[in-house]
């Protein structure tokens, strides 16, 4: 009786998670699946509660406690951190799952309760669950750059890798004939953590988004598992829910960069190349932040083009003054998001939301592209690879074939940016050569600090 | 409650199709927040956690199960804080024109 009351509360609670994401589909609803979210994860945990076996409530109550405590300072990270903050969440995930595999695990191989269908699920659920925690915490250590973001390569890489995974499903498999073999469990543990450390090193930095949205699609895959070990179907659908979502969300990040699975996990993105001797000495046009000033009120329309740069100053409340200025004056601003802009999918709109940037003037870069021919200038604010014409023009370039923002169709091209180095992948951008662009050398905050200032002082008299 | 190994499997698949379609719906304005709301949604593994530290067969499962109550709780709360954060941020243009 208590058992069918359980499952009603855990099928309403599954109803309220998948009306949780269909509301994230549209910014005016989105704050209602939060509720629903929330409300679908208190009735899961009531659930739970009710059930008759839990003879004790201590150890449930005080980690709870604690965890709540522990959550909240969490959640008031910057912005910036976020991308830290989501690896952080996902490792503690996984080892949530990894955890509750391994105490499974010995509980029923201490009663002989072990069957090959259990094995493997919990054999699934370890690895899958140790290997997004480890990876997790060196995908959170990049970000936060506590770890070098360049990747780290040694020799023979792939083959160590794929020794490991092969070592890792070899041991799993021998559990699986012989689920009595408790010494191979530690095993199997330690091959899994290794071989998230190793999955996540020789990434770089520039494919951060693509691998939180893979580490997104472990963790749910994760607690899919659990849902087979612990025989609950809640788990399964929350798990199958999560996991759907870091599969979409991996295919848009390499969609963006024309790239693929295993050239993100195996490629080393950013390492190769710098070979190429043609580097001839050419000189790029720079400009004023006033002459900057007076091309940008003189427009129509302005298209702004953001990236991680931006982020990394702190302009963003700069490019905010800059959109009052200029929309005060009439003038058509617009923001270009590319796909890949920041540290995670979507970040570049967060951090732009948070400048109180209104979201409408947030476009896509598939939606924004057929109009660049039609803008007058092009303001490009720590970007450099999503605007760089080589990925259209010159294959040799390792960028050739990504998706990018058309900022040198433009009449005109405004670049900030502080020196003529190379951006994140290392490659030179044809855009700063153009004859239609002009370079706006400097800090990204204090450029647009000045042009900000240029035009409230002089455009008076406009 | 009986719990069937093939049960299981249609579970997952049917979630798995609703999973890729409602998520393929989401603003792409909105894909960090997703990220965290999802997070959040997955640490439905605090179901599994709390029924280990709660039946207490075993030191070690009651110990390990604990800590992922704590591990599963802090991305519960940290998780729908900060996604309801970021949303409070997304506003459309004042009407005043």
């Amino acid at each position: 009786m208590i058992d069918q009351l359980i499952q009603l509360v855990y099928l309403v609670a599954t109803a309220l998670f998948i009306f949780s994401l269909k509301w994230m589909s549209d910014p005016v609803t989105a704050r209602r699946g939060v509720f629903a979210g929330v409300g679908g994860m208190a009735l899961a945990i009531v659930g739970t509660l009710m059930h008759p076996l839990i003879i004790g409530y201590s150890w449930i109550v005080i980690p709870l406690v604690l965890g709540a405590l522990a959550g909240i300072p969490l959640s008031w990270v910057p912005l910036t951190a976020v991308p830290q903050r989501t690896a952080l969440s996902h490792a503690f995930g996984g080892l949530a799952a990894g955890l509750v595999g391994t105490a499974k695990y010995f509980l029923w191989a201490g009663h002989g309760e072990l069957t090959t269908f259990r094995m493997g699920a919990i054999i699934l659920e370890v690895i899958l669950g140790y290997l997004t925690c480890t990876g997790s915490l060196v995908a959170a250590g990049k970000l936060q750059e506590v770890i070098p973001t360049r990747p780290i390569m040694y020799r023979g890489q792939n083959v160590i890798n794929f020794t490991l995974l092969a070592l890792a499903i070899g041991v799993g498999g021998m559990l699986m004939i012989d689920p009595s073999r408790t010494f191979l469990f530690p095993a199997l543990i330690v091959l899994a953590l290794a071989f998230g450390v190793l999955l996540v090193l020789p990434i770089g930095g520039a494919d951060m988004p693509t691998v939180i949205s893979l580490l997104n699609s472990y963790a749910g895959l994760a607690a899919v598992a659990m849902g087979f070990v612990m025989e609950n179907k809640l788990l399964i659908t929350a798990g199958a829910l999560d996991g759907a979502s870091g599969l979409i969300l991996s295919i848009v990040m390499c969609k963006a960069m024309n790239r693929s699975f295993t050239n993100v996990l195996f490629g080393a993105f950013g390492q190769v190349q710098a070979g190429v001797a043609q580097v001839e000495q050419r000189t790029a046009k720079s400009a004023t932040a006033d002459d900057a000033a007076q091309l940008l009120e003189n427009a129509s329309s302005v298209v702004i083009i953001p990236g991680y740069g931006m982020a990394v100053s702190q302009a963003q409340h700069r490019v905010h003054d800059l959109y009052e200025e200029l929309t005060k004056r009439g003038v058509d601003v617009k923001f270009a998001i590319h796909p890949v802009a920041g540290r995670m999918p979507g970040h570049m709109n967060v951090l732009l939301a948070e400048a109180e940037i209104p979201y409408d003037r947030l476009v896509e870069m598939d939606d924004i592209n057929p109009e660049m021919p039609r803008a007058d200038v092009a303001l490009v604010i720590g970007a450099n690879d999503v605007v760089n014409p080589a990925a259209r023009r010159d294959k040799n370039s390792p960028i050739f074939g990504m998706p990018i923002i058309d900022a040198d169709k433009a009449k005109v091209c405004l670049a900030v940016k502080r020196s003529m180095n190379p951006g994140f992948a290392g490659i030179e951008n044809e855009l700063y050569f153009a004859d239609n662009t002009l370079m706006l050398f400097g800090d990204a905050k204090s450029v647009i600090g000045e042009v900000v200032k240029s035009l409230a002082g002089g455009g008076s008299g406009h | 409650m009986q719990f069937d190994f093939l049960d299981g499997l249609f579970v997952l698949m049917l979630a798995t199709f609703i999973g890729l379609d409602v998520i393929r719906r989401v603003s792409r304005l909105l894909h960090t927040p997703l990220m965290s709301l999802t997070n959040a949604i997955s640490a439905i593994a605090v179901v599994g956690a709390i029924l280990l530290a709660g039946e207490q067969e075993s030191r070690l499962s009651t110990i390990l199960g604990a800590i992922a109550v704590f591990a599963s709780t802090t991305n519960i709360v940290s998780g729908f804080l900060i996604t309801d954060r970021m949303l409070k941020m997304f506003k459309k243009r004042e009407p005043a024109k």
